[in-house]
């Protein structure tokens, strides 16, 4: 009920701090009730996601504990100090209180450090940083992508643009999404056949990770041993080599619904489909300097090779499809 | 097939053990003579690049190999 109350409050001051900033276009009778009208440009440090710490501070006197303690986290994040919220009568719980979140904060910041010695947040951010819009029509295109004309990563001043603005960037959350569905496929399907143990489950997620891994290092070795100079990052090929799980999910459950016919076919359909969109996305990227190469010494054998990995790896995908699926379906 | 994490990480360690225990002068002759060759400008070719990767890897994992293969070799030992 508190919850609920907080939600719809929040929701009536982002409405109404939205209408503060667009007060000039009182012509419009559509009114954008999403925060997201406030934060359209996004700079080189780009807002990726909405901002709503700045409703949590109303909520204090709310006389729950959990919903304060939450509302309360992030405008402890955005403000960098503790916020005390004086809610209990008690002053050594209080104070309890305020020591217990700066100790979090503490441990949030040190964790924060670490993690970004070994890999860059932000960039994982951009990764993630997708909306409905995107993630339908990257499935879509996934499974159909014939009639999609244009392939190249739009650039915004030598940033490539989140995927919201631009259809073509790889994201991690598809991918993501996809392999936990096809866990959860998985042990529904083995369910199914009266095969299922929770170490079975366990099996299969790891199987699937460590096919993931295996495909993603040999690219990384294959585009190191012939000095291709591609943009491509370890995030980007895990991206890609992450995509086949919805060809995955989407054979797994044909084969469950009409059958092993339906599961061949389907197999057939995702095959191709994944194999055009593996070779189209990867061609821009690993191929460019085919034309502006200018030094031909023996470089002859040098476009032949990037052919081959992007081949190979577009080949690569159907047999993995087959391996990880077809215990699945009998 | 399955697959696990630890097979993986058994995967790895072995091979990077068998790069760490390379004999270069026996093994590498027939390969790619032409180490002193620096390799520059913009084509190195696969050879130069593999001899480079695991010279690189030899350089970098000496340590951390032993390290690590000083703790499978207790792990073994105690829990088989």
């Amino acid at each position: 009920m508190g919850g609920s109350s907080a939600a719809a409050t929040s929701r009536a001051n982002n409405v109404s701090c939205a209408a503060n900033v667009t007060m000039d276009l009182p012509h419009q009778g559509y009114r954008p009730t999403k925060p997201r009208a406030r934060a359209a440009p996004p700079t080189a440090d780009s807002i990726l996601f909405d901002d709503t710490s700045s409703v949590a501070p109303a909520m204090n006197n709310q006389g729950y504990y959990t919903p304060g303690y939450n509302m309360a986290g992030p405008s402890n994040d955005m403000q960098g100090g503790a916020v005390p919220n004086n809610m209990f009568a008690d002053p050594m719980a209080n104070a309890a209180m305020v020591y217990g979140s700066s100790l979090a904060n503490q441990g949030k910041d040190m964790v924060n450090k670490e993690i970004s010695r070994f890999m860059s947040v932000n960039k994982l951010k951009y990764f993630f940083a997708v909306d409905t819009k995107y993630v339908l029509k990257k499935l879509m295109i996934l499974m159909f992508p014939y009639t999609h004309q244009d392939w190249e990563v739009r650039y915004h001043r030598d940033t490539p643009l989140t995927p919201r603005q631009d259809v073509n960037a790889p994201d991690l959350y598809i991918p993501t999404m996809a392999f936990i569905t096809y866990i959860l496929l998985a042990g529904m399907a083995l369910g199914i056949q009266k095969r299922f143990s929770p170490e079975v489950l366990g099996l299969c997620a790891s199987t699937a990770l460590v096919w993931v891994i295996i495909e993603v290092l040999v690219m990384l070795l294959s585009l190191y041993l012939l000095t291709v100079h591609s943009d491509l990052s370890t995030f980007d090929l895990i991206a890609y080599s992450g995509y086949k799980y919805v060809g995955m999910i989407f054979t797994v459950l044909c084969g469950l619904l009409f059958g092993s016919d339906g599961y061949y076919v389907a197999l057939a359909w995702s095959s191709c489909a994944l194999m055009f969109f593996i070779v189209r996305s990867l061609k821009m990227k690993i191929l460019p300097s085919l034309s502006s190469d200018s030094i031909g010494t023996g470089s002859s054998a040098k476009p032949q090779f990037r052919l081959y990995i992007t081949v190979a790896t577009a080949v690569f995908q159907p047999v993995v499809i087959y391996w990880l699926t077809s215990h699945l379906v009998r | 097939m399955a697959f696990t994490l630890y097979s993986l990480i058994q995967t790895a360690i072995l091979c990077i053990n068998a790069i760490a225990v390379l004999h270069e002068e026996r093994f590498l002759i027939g390969f790619g003579v032409d180490q002193g060759v620096g390799g520059f400008g913009d084509d190195p070719g696969v050879k130069a690049q593999v001899l480079t990767l695991i010279r690189s890897v030899r350089t970098v994992m000496r340590v951390p190999l032993i390290i690590v293969n000083s703790a499978c070799i207790v792990l073994l030992l105690l829990f088989g």
